[in-house]
């Protein structure tokens, strides 16, 4: 009994020595101190050489936490505990992270870089008049195709996939968002339609893909897509970035009937604690030539159109990931149904799957 | 003193017992119990009782954990029958152990590098003539990646009632002029049927609930009710109709429990 207390004794000590050693160490590198910002951000979103760029011009140290979905990150702002300055939702979670009052508006009089900012990737439905986001990069849902197997220019719509040519061809994303809005994007509806008769007619219309289907997975696809595993897939156009930077053959195309437009946001989280290095972080990455080598980094199209000017031309014609105007225009951003509306979406697309 | 020492013993125990098992089980059932709008309904359960869809794929499931254990131990017996009579037979049950110490993801990984239009088995029906074929996303494809990932499980048990028996009533039944397949039909079997019992145990209600395989592997041809929790918490985030799900699996479970379970202990496995 004794050995046992003693042990138990010792443990308590260790934890505590422990406990004071990190909190001497994360002051030590800062993310408590004055001179740092906290930055939240999905996996390998920014180019590191930035970073230090920025600490060399402003002497403020950047420490980046990284998430993976925004889920996760919203359930992690939103327990606190956490000091994130900034932090880059998609536009949907901007929308619920603002109802959730866990968003700080921005101060426009301390923003520099605002008009090198695409008039089209602002005031969008889900922050309208830019109270409390800034665009990061955006980006589409569209087809990939493999040019071993289809012909180019024989894939351009939605319409397309349905072809009887296509039996077991096709990879689609696992989502009923995504999924469900191309089947309407397909009938000419809106991708955010609440309407329970067009839901269930594009579900209608999905179970006659159904058989082209060869698998629904999610970031498997770029994996499968790379190894030539399948002739055609449906992702997002930050995923086909990455595959076609890994495979020739694929190419990506937005159908100009409409599709949808993501966007990612910089935003302030109500945990935010650093607000001088704050606005001199936005300021910075708002600055074309910054932006324009965050962007040829990351691969994903910026909104920043003085940056886009400074890309090279082979990148700024590109009309797989910066689509022409007509096809822009016709792209829709989702609006952030209420749970009951997004439940009928789910529930209407786990009944396509079921009928694989 | 000796009621205090042994209550000691017992309180890691209970602890354990009450914040890992009755905790969550009890935060599932009050979780099911819940709509999208956070009212207090029954709806849950009522819209998986109506539902064609639900039905359909809880029916899916259980045909599949079916399909599953059934080949696991049409493959385990034999093996842990043999196994058995090897010499080095704890070498051998190593090997058979030694997979369930890599993490289920990367032998999923692994088995889609072999099933790909460009995999080793693609490979070989290209080199003996048949040509590459479709593997991976078949519902074959599903129910063999399964049944490997399973078998250890359903080998341990019944070669642990096997090492159990008391080799004198096989000589017994030998002495009585019994045949190797009267003695195995009449003897061996039925005691040994407690360890494939345990084993049916340990391979269905996982299976029921299976789901990185039903993507990875199955490309969601198949959705298992596993597959349907997880997207509900997920990316639908809608927790009360998972948990309603969850706890259909939890009574699924029980009745598994209750049909297999063994109605005497002491020939039983060391569980």
């Amino acid at each position: 009994m004794k050995r046992l207390i003693s042990l138990i004794v010792g443990l308590l000590a260790i934890c505590g020595l422990l406990a004071y050693a990190g909190h001497h160490l994360q002051a030590s590198s800062g993310s408590t101190g004055s001179k740092v910002l906290n930055l939240y951000n999905w996996g390998d979103y920014i180019d590191p050489q930035l970073l230090t760029k920025f600490q060399k011009e402003t002497s403020y140290h950047v420490n980046v936490e990284t998430f993976d979905s925004n889920e996760a990150m919203y359930t992690k702002i939103k327990q606190g505990g956490t000091h994130y300055d900034l932090a880059i939702p998609s536009e949907y979670m901007v929308a619920k992270m603002k109802r959730a009052h866990l968003l700080q508006p921005l101060d426009r009089s301390r923003l520099t870089g605002l008009r090198n900012y695409d008039p089209q990737f602002m005031g969008r439905s889900f922050d309208p008049t830019n109270r409390y986001s800034l665009p990061y990069f955006w980006g589409t849902l569209g087809i990939i195709y493999n040019d071993r197997f289809v012909r180019p220019g024989t894939v351009n719509h939605w319409q397309d996939l349905w072809s009887g040519k296509y039996r077991d061809k096709i990879m689609l994303i696992d989502s009923a968002r995504d999924i469900m809005g191309m089947a309407l994007a397909s009938q000419g509806q809106s991708m955010n339609t609440t309407n329970p008769q067009k839901l269930r007619a594009a579900e209608q219309k999905l179970t006659r893909l159904a058989p082209n289907v060869k698998a629904t997975v999610a970031d498997e696809i770029k994996m499968y897509m790379t190894q030539n595993e399948a002739p055609l897939a449906v992702d997002w156009s930050g995923e086909a970035a990455e595959m076609l930077a890994n495979n020739h053959h694929l190419h990506y195309v937005v159908p100009s009937e409409g599709s949808n437009l993501w966007i990612d946001n910089l935003v302030i989280p109500k945990t935010a604690q650093h607000d001088r290095a704050i606005y001199a972080f936005l300021n910075f990455m708002a600055e074309p030539k910054n932006a324009a080598q965050n962007a040829e980094y990351v691969g994903y199209a910026t909104p920043n159109r003085a940056a886009k000017a400074l890309l090279p031309a082979a990148v700024r014609d590109d009309h797989q990931f910066y689509p022409n105007t007509t096809t822009l225009h016709h792209l829709e951003v989702y609006r952030d149904l209420s749970p009951t509306q997004v439940g009928l979406y789910n529930d209407l697309y786990l009944e396509f799957k079921m009928h694989h | 003193m000796t009621k205090r020492r042994t209550w000691t013993y017992f309180l890691p125990y209970g602890l354990w017992l009450a914040l890992f098992v009755i905790a969550p089980v009890a935060l599932i059932i009050y979780q099911s119990f819940f709509d999208l709008g956070h009212h207090f309904t029954l709806s849950n359960y009522s819209t998986y009782f109506q539902s064609a869809t639900y039905l359909k794929m809880t029916a899916n499931s259980v045909w599949y954990a079916f399909l599953i254990t059934l080949f696991t131990g049409l493959i385990s017996y034999p093996t842990a029958y043999f196994i058995h009579q090897l010499k080095h037979r704890q070498f051998w049950l190593l090997l058979v152990i030694l997979p369930t110490w890599i993490n289920i993801l990367l032998k999923a990984y692994a088995f889609i590098g072999i099933f790909s239009q460009a995999g080793l088995a693609n490979q070989f029906l290209t080199f003996i003539g048949i040509g590459p074929q479709q593997i991976l996303f078949t519902n074959a494809s599903f129910i063999f990646v399964a049944t490997y990932i399973q078998i250890p499980f359903m080998i341990l048990p019944i070669y642990n009632a096997l090492d159990d028996l008391n080799p004198a009533f096989i000589n017994a039944s030998r002495d009585l002029g019994a045949s190797n397949w009267q003695t195995f039909r009449h003897v061996i079997f039925p005691l040994t049927l407690p360890g494939v019992k345990a084993g049916i145990q340990a391979v269905f209600i996982p299976s029921l609930s299976l789901f990185m395989l039903t993507r990875l592997i199955g490309g969601n041809k198949v959705i298992t009710l596993g597959t349907a929790i997880e997207e509900h918490f997920l990316t639908t985030m809608n927790w009360g109709m998972g948990s309603t799900i969850g706890v259909i699996l939890i009574v699924a479970m029980i009745v598994v429990m209750l049909l297999t379970g063994d109605q005497k202990r002491e020939g039983g496995t060391p569980r």
